[in-house]
């Protein structure tokens, strides 16, 4: 009992620590859009508000996918002992 | 060293069907609604056409902003969408901010994102409805081949659900992030100032010294002499703080580090959400209707 216990702990961290990696490809996609808005705001100074605001846009859309992982982290860290902790 | 990360607190219980729990959401968004309703009778008081008032004035700025925004991104067209947006906006902003006074930010709540982007999810639905009919609705979910009619479906439901969780995502990070980096600096400020104050004369005697090298880097006016006397003084005060704070066990070090996590977590996340929050909704509703 103990011991399945210990590894359903184990498992929903490692899991929560898994979901995270997630966070890498809106990292790097928010990086290279914001790259590129400055490359168009440095061709064109007079767009800078349309850019930025199109670029935060863009960039939250792109976060979505980095926030779904962190969600998924945080039910595995609060959420997921409980529930398979009582099936046993 | 203790993490506190938690949901909503539940005040009491309504005992019908089975209790309804009243939480601090429920509470802290009623009283968000009280206050903005509180706002708006205030400002559209006595508005008149010639002389207006300084309160006036403030009242057409934000109706104004808001009508531009829902114009310049629905179209004229759309423009009865303004009211719904601002609502959306000012509920969103105040609840997220709330968090700057250590109350419970209702938007940390799945509850309350989820709730708007359904509402949003209804409107979308309604739109499209009623640009193509029932059957165009029902048709749209087949292009551009039945195959994909699945995919549609998903894609469609997908739409409220990246809205809350987007919205909701962003404020628990920030506040699960500040949590962490309270807990921290409560655990180093036990260090660290646990350690200088193992005596009462170390932080004397680096309080002394610094005052010495203060003194002589004024009198030779030696900017290095300045630094190293205004860190050694410090970190003696903080030490003999630290020697009364075992007694009285205060966090030094908490004072005014997390203030700079705050402006970002706080104030640009919120606004950032909020303003993004109302751009789909604009953006989803407007493009429902061309389809």
């Amino acid at each position: 009992m103990e011991l399945a216990k210990a590894i359903i702990l184990a498992g929903c961290a490692i899991g929560a620590g898994l979901a995270l990696i997630a966070g890498i490809g809106p990292g790097i996609g928010e990086g290279y859009a914001v790259g590129k808005a400055l490359e168009s705001i440095g061709r064109q100074p007079e767009c800078k508000g349309d850019v930025t605001s199109t670029m935060l846009l863009g960039c939250a859309i792109a976060e979505t996918t980095g926030i779904y992982g962190f969600v998924t982290g945080l039910l595995l860290i609060f959420v997921a002992p409980g529930i398979f902790t009582g099936m046993l | 060293m203790n993490v506190d990360i938690h949901g909503p607190r539940i005040f009491f219980t309504i005992p019908v069907l089975g209790g309804i729990p009243i939480t601090e959401t429920m509470v802290y968004s009623l009283g968000l609604t009280l206050l903005i309703l509180g706002v708006c009778f205030f400002l559209t008081r006595d508005l008149r056409v010639r002389a207006v008032s300084k309160r006036q004035v403030v009242a057409e700025f934000l109706v104004e902003t808001a009508q531009n925004f829902v114009n310049g991104n629905m179209g004229e067209r759309f423009a009865y969408y303004g009211p719904l947006t601002a609502a959306l906006f000012a509920s969103s902003l105040l609840s997220s901010l709330l968090s700057l006074f250590g109350l419970f930010p209702p938007t940390s709540d799945l509850n309350t994102p989820l709730s708007w982007a359904l509402m949003v999810f209804v409107l979308i639905t309604y739109t499209k409805m009623r640009t193509g009919g029932v059957g165009g609705y029902l048709k749209g979910f087949t292009q551009p081949i039945p195959v994909l009619t699945p995919f549609n479906i998903l894609s469609e439901l997908a739409t409220p659900i990246s809205m809350a969780f987007r919205h909701f995502g962003n404020i628990v990070s920030g506040s699960v992030i500040t949590s962490l980096v309270y807990a921290a600096l409560a655990a180093a400020s036990t260090a660290v100032i646990g350690l200088l104050s193992g005596t009462v004369f170390l932080p004397l005697i680096l309080a002394a010294l610094g005052v010495a090298m203060l003194i002589t880097g004024f009198k030779g006016n030696k900017l290095p002499r300045k630094v190293v006397g205004v860190v050694a003084v410090a970190l003696g005060v903080l030490g003999a703080l630290g020697y009364a704070g075992t007694v009285l066990d205060i966090p030094v070090l908490q004072v005014g580090i997390p203030a700079v996590l705050s402006v970002y977590f706080d104030l640009f996340s919120s606004f950032m959400q909020a303003f993004i929050f109302c751009m789909l909704t604009t953006l989803y509703i407007a493009n429902a209707a061309e389809e």
